[in-house]
């Protein structure tokens, strides 16, 4: 026990003084929630809009007021004829138009129907389905709004953004985010810490000592386990008090699945390592074989279900994808253990494993 | 000497698939003796020495070293070896005392053992103002005088030394081999390998290999009679030039 305490204070020194290691430890975690906080988002905030209200009546007034109000949009040109509408998009200044037609007011009293043309500028689609979809809600809010007071007749439908109602992006990512830096940080930097003994010699020198192979490894995942540990922490302060993400659910559960990822990220960073010999195959292969799958798989970035059949298979075995599974339904909706044992049970079972398997792989001779 | 055996190889052998990088050798090596090992570069010395220390499985053959079969008591065998490698040992961003303490603490000295021995070593080498330098910017004979010192800490009954003095001036390999005389005098054994000649001559016995095979094996003052050389240089150009192997 004695030897293992003085191996773990010796890993300690290596990532201590290591001023590099120490700023991408430290570092990515924020630096990746401020860019995906902020800068990656789908968001939308007050993108500019042309309106043609060609009615000019009450209601169509009513609606532009509204949209105008909202923080999404900002109603920055008033259009009269229809080639104004085609320039405005060609000179980029505009995201979206919204069109009323003369026989607005008309149509919807005597034909209970109108109809109001959203026209978007979908060379970026992502923002154009944003925008249609912000500026519908809008519309059907001022309908209900208005519908208490005098009977407007329309079809009403009812949409309700559940967890997220503001759709945000926060949401998402933050359990993504958590999953990316703790594999990166567990598994490429125990890996690479590794196979650094292996390059440099001094595994040679501690496989001719009595010391256990089994605890030279545990010792060389102590420091990074807990930095891992001030990692989870840190993620979680910042997406609650930077992002204005709440976690919904049992903390202590968020945390404990959190530990269990790490674990995993572990096992797999000592399975590099028993498979590689030199420092950039170790980082090679964490980038490769982890970090991508993580980002493109996990279901953070892209929806699993959008994905082609052999993809959402492949999908199955990214450990990420469970954790996202978990990190959301936890932190997001506040669902309990009761709705997450399955996904809970299945990252255990990788993570047991990778463990055993690369314990096995693990080489206590040189060859 | 005293006459007690404390490495014995019997047809030691090691195949990497259809090559054979150490063809059945076998010697016995002495308590306290000082026992060269020499060969030319891809001779399979290192390769040897790695099967001894049981970083390596032998192919066939058995050994014994410390009184411990190979094949059964590698964990008691750890217990009384050192090792240097060819390869420097200590951790470059590590102080000298921080390496000291590690390798202390993994072979399980007390702490109160750790000190005393870290403050005897600073003083034995003259490095007590560098007891906080981080090993990185320690001069390379220095790092190697240490790095034997810290084989030695737990007092093993044999130490193995890979190429210890490869790159390091004159004067301080023969500050290292004064340090290896000391620990041949109080009873440690000695397994050192070597491309220095004039090394060779401080051995007490000398085994030469070529392609995997021992092919002499005496004092170094016999075997410069056997081969009518003046030098060990010569002795060992002589049978170094029989080796079909390409060097490596």
């Amino acid at each position: 026990m004695k030897q293992f305490l003085f191996f773990v204070q010796k890993e300690f020194y290596h990532v201590w003084r290591d001023k590099r290691t120490m700023f991408i430890l430290f570092g990515m975690p924020v630096v990746q929630i401020l860019i995906f906080g902020f800068a990656l988002t789908n968001e939308v905030k007050n993108a500019r809009i042309a309106v043609w209200d060609q009615a000019n009546d009450k209601i169509s007034r009513g609606i532009i007021d509204q949209i105008g109000g909202s923080r999404y949009f900002n109603i920055g040109m008033n259009l009269n004829r229809e080639d104004e509408l085609e320039q405005a998009f060609q000179s980029g200044k505009v995201k979206m138009a919204i069109v009323f037609p003369s026989d607005f007011e008309s149509a919807l009293i005597h034909n209970n129907q109108a109809t109001i043309q959203l026209i978007a500028d979908a060379t970026d689609p992502n923002v154009a389905t944003t925008l249609a979809n912000y500026a519908t809600a809008i519309i059907m809010d001022y309908q209900t709004s208005r519908g208490r007071i005098q009977q407007i007749p329309a079809i009403k439908t009812e949409v309700r953004m559940l967890y997220n109602p503001q759709l945000k992006g926060s949401y998402s990512f933050v359990p993504g985010v958590m999953a990316l830096v703790l594999m990166l940080v567990c598994a490429m930097m125990t890996s690479i810490s590794i196979v650094r003994e292996k390059e440099m010699g001094t595994m040679e020198v501690i496989l001719v000592s009595p010391i256990v192979p089994i605890r030279v490894v545990i010792a060389k995942m102590v420091p990074y386990f807990l930095l891992s540990a001030i990692n989870i922490c840190s993620i979680l302060l910042m997406s609650v008090f930077v992002l204005d993400v709440p976690i919904q659910g049992n903390l202590l559960l968020v945390v404990s699945e959190c530990l269990l990822f790490t674990i995993t990220a572990l096992a797999f960073g000592l399975l590099i390592s028993s498979l590689t010999n030199s420092q950039q195959v170790a980082m090679l292969i964490s980038l490769m074989g982890l970090f991508l799958p993580t980002m493109l798989l996990s279901g953070f970035m892209f929806p699993v279900e959008n994905m082609p059949v052999p993809l959402q298979v492949i999908s199955n075995v990214v450990p990420a994808k469970w954790f996202y599974i978990i990190s959301r339904s936890v932190m997001i909706k506040g669902l309990s253990f009761d709705y997450v044992w399955k996904e809970t049970l299945i990252l255990a079972g990788m993570t047991l494993f990778f463990m055993l398997l690369s314990v096995k792989k693990f080489k206590t001779r040189l060859e | 000497m005293t006459g007690e055996i404390v490495i014995s190889a019997r047809d030691l052998t090691k195949r990497f698939g259809d090559f054979t990088a150490v063809k059945a050798i076998t010697f016995d090596v002495m308590r306290g003796e000082i026992f060269g090992f020499l060969g030319a570069n891809g001779a399979g010395k290192t390769t040897a020495m790695r099967m001894l220390c049981g970083l390596s499985l032998p192919t066939s053959g058995t050994a014994q070293i410390a009184g411990f079969d190979l094949a059964t008591g590698s964990e008691r065998i750890k217990q009384n070896i050192g090792y240097m490698s060819q390869k420097f040992s200590l951790y470059d961003d590590l102080t000298i005392t921080e390496n000291i303490r590690f390798y202390g603490g993994i072979y399980g000295l007390t702490d109160k053992e750790i000190k005393d021995k870290t403050r005897q070593m600073l003083g034995t080498l003259h490095l007590e103002d560098q007891a906080k330098t981080i090993t990185k910017a320690l001069p390379l004979g220095w790092k190697q005088k240490v790095a034997f010192s810290v084989a030695m800490l737990h007092q093993p009954r044999i130490v193995f030394l890979d190429e210890p003095t490869g790159g390091v001036d004159p004067v301080t390999r023969r500050e290292f081999w004064t340090m290896i005389y000391e620990a041949a005098n109080s009873g440690t054994t000695v397994f050192v390998t070597t491309h220095y000649m004039d090394e060779a001559e401080y051995c007490d016995r000398v085994s030469i290999m070529v392609d995997g095979s021992i092919e002499a094996l005496d004092t170094p003052l016999k075997l410069k009679e056997q081969f009518e050389s003046s030098s060990m240089e010569n002795v060992f150009i002589q049978l170094a030039r029989k080796a079909t192997r390409s060097n490596a």
